[in-house]
């Protein structure tokens, strides 16, 4: 591996651009290099882990039980990567991707900024491996100090060791909660309560998955994680309403459940209702997307090599879908070999002999995943919040009622134009934490679904980028489009 | 807000300020981190309504840990790791113009 710190020391050209050095793309890139690709991985955090293995490198976290045995898996990945060729730059954001126009599109223009500094590479062939991020879970009182996703207290956890002080409640559904929970228990957080969101409802349809459940990977783990949770932390199932109270600073939890309602005081609150893909990048970068109603998220649209509706485009990992930590390694690897096979290094024949035994493994770890989305699909209610006073659009401050009222007498009919009337969305964030809400709560006004009423179309940058970063640009045709598009 | 796990690996500790006050935080550490770890609740008010917020995803989604480093307002907190002499300040409301030069 070759470590970039500056941004003058990347290169012109790549033959292959990953962005993101989660499973997904750590594996992508020593998968490449080690087929003789030039590669560049890119990724906007200090280490390379991605979410599950998160500062893997460097955590002080020294217990190795708080953890658990997944997350040191890997170092594996990282080992891989340092015995390959590829430059790997930290600290470095990706905020646009077009073509190259003077390339004649056989190669894309890269927007990237490091340590405060901007600057346009070229790469042959491109594989987005961004991974999710928590799905929004609006609630009233959500923005106030104390309250946070538990994916948060979790980074907290695994690179700097600290967990929240003093009494502490988790609420919400899905897989990782109970993953969360008993990580910051072990790690010495006090867990008041666990209040589980998930709907009973959701238990007939899951039935129907189970048989491929009860033959995969996830039962063992899960039922002991579950196991665990449930013996040592107060849970709270059935949970049906929360909202947030406090005067300038989260005080109170306050939920329904059996219709009747009940109230906890805490100094932290995390919330978690799954993740969903990061979609910003690929939706910025053209690539087309469908709205998967198992998973209930924005996915792209892609073949069975990972490839988007964009040619030289793949996205790996959990922003493909999501489908947990060893699917996103193979899928990465999948993804560099059609990326080599598109680059003439590898033919085709070389590239399915490879791929074969990946995917059956592919195959085997997302055996039983239909289970776990049909299982933990959050409550509508959580979707597209009840209350109107919440909150929906943090940055720009939007309610739930704003864009009730919108859908209804204005009959704004899609997100982009209720972007125009209300704002939402054009904060910082860029739609990341109110785009799926915004798209819930005009399906559910007007009667229709999430897929008819489209997303956000975004642009580059798709993260905020300073005018003196642009302005030090060299100012090539393809870059004046990327930004002005 | 935060502590520490009381068996955590030992690294180097770096001074810095926030809002004047001088604190101390861990080399390793992002800026929203060290802010959580020494306690603070709060490090901006909106540009809305001036309503107080603190860090809430800590890897780069939601931008509600967005700071004035050393002078340079809208870094988002998490993303930025702690050195040792920053100066790190609140953000109050919407960032003007002249403000933002570093
Ligand atoms: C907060 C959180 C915590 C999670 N914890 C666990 C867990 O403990 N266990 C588990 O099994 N699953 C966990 N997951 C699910 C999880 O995301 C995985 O299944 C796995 O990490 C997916 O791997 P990936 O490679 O697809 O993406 P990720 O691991 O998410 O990696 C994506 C990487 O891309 C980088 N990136 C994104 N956009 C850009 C950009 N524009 N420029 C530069 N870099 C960029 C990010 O910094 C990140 O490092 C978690 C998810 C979230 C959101
Ligand atoms: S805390 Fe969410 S972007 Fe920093």
């Amino acid at each position: 591996m070759k470590p970039l710190t500056e941004i003058g020391q990347l290169a012109e050209h790549y033959d292959l651009a990953v962005v993101g050095a989660g499973p997904a793309g750590l594996s992508a890139a020593a998968r490449a290099s080690e087929l003789g690709l030039a590669v560049l991985l890119v990724d906007e955090n200090p280490e390379p882990g991605g979410q599950i293995y998160r500062s893997i490198t460097t955590t002080p976290v020294t217990d190795r039980a708080v953890l658990g045995v997944d997350y040191w898996r890997g170092a594996d990945l990282v080992a891989r990567l340092k015995r390959s060729a590829a430059a790997y730059a930290a600290r470095c954001t990706v905020w646009s991707i077009a073509p190259d126009v003077e390339s004649d599109g056989a190669s894309f223009e890269i927007g990237l900024s490091l340590d405060g500094r901007a600057r346009l590479i070229t790469a042959g062939q491109v594989i987005l491996a961004t991974g999710a991020q928590e799905r929004p879970f609006p609630i009233p009182g959500w923005t106030l100090p104390g309250v946070m996703t538990a994916g948060a207290a979790q980074i907290a956890l695994k690179s700097s060791a600290i967990v929240p002080k003093g009494r502490t409640v988790i609420a919400g559904c899905g897989p990782l909660l109970y993953l969360l929970a008993g990580q910051l228990a072990a790690a010495g957080a006090e867990i008041v309560a666990v209040l589980d969101t998930t709907p009973r409802r959701n238990w007939p349809a899951a039935l129907g998955a189970l048989p491929d459940f009860l033959r995969s990977p996830y039962l063992a783990k899960g039922l002991k994680l579950m196991a665990k949770a449930r013996r040592s932390l107060r849970f709270l199932g059935g949970v049906t309403s929360l909202a947030v109270e406090g005067s300038g600073r989260l005080s109170t939890i306050r939920f329904e459940r059996g219709g009747a309602s009940e109230s906890i005081a805490c100094d932290t609150l995390l919330l978690h209702q799954g993740v969903i893909p990061s979609v910003n990048l690929s939706n910025a970068a053209g690539c087309a997307h469908e709205f998967d109603t198992v998973q209930h998220c924005w996915v792209p649209q892609l073949d069975d090599w990972f490839a988007s509706s964009v040619p030289g485009i793949a996205i790996a990992g959990d922003g493909a879908g999501i489908g947990g930590a060893e699917s996103a390694a193979l899928r990465g690897e999948i993804a560099a070999l059609d990326s080599a096979r598109r680059l003439g290094r590898i033919t085709i024949a070389e590239r399915d002999n490879h791929a074969a035994p990946i995917r059956t493994a592919l195959g085997r770890t997302l055996r039983g995943r239909r289970f776990l989305d049909l299982l933990y699909k959050p409550a509508t209610q959580f979707l597209a919040p009840i209350v109107d006073d919440t909150i929906i659009c943090r940055c720009e401050e939007v309610t739930a009622g704003q864009v009730r009222d919108a859908a209804k007498r204005l009959g704004v009919t899609g997100p982009n134009q209720m972007k125009a009337f209300l704002r939402c969305g054009m904060g910082p964030c860029q739609g990341r934490l109110c785009g799926p809400t915004v798209v819930e709560l005009i399906a559910e006004t007007r009667g229709t679904t999430p897929a008819e009423v489209g997303y956000y179309r975004l642009r580059p940058p798709v993260k905020p980028v300073t005018l003196a970063e642009l302005a030090s640009l060299p100012q090539s045709e393809a870059a004046v489009k990327a930004v002005v598009r | 807000m935060f502590r520490p796990m009381s068996d955590a690996k030992s690294a180097a500790t770096l001074s810095f300020s926030f809002d004047g006050r001088p604190l101390i935080g861990r080399d390793g550490d992002t800026v929203a981190a060290s802010l959580l770890a020494n306690g603070v609740d709060v490090c901006r008010e909106t540009p809305v309504s001036g309503a107080p917020r603190a860090p809430y995803c800590l890897m780069g989604v939601c931008f509600e840990c967005l700071v004035v480093i050393d002078g340079v307002g809208n870094r988002q907190g998490c993303m930025v790791p702690l050195r040792d002499g920053m100066t790190i300040e609140t953000q109050h409301g919407r960032r003007q113009p002249e403000e933002m030069q570093g």
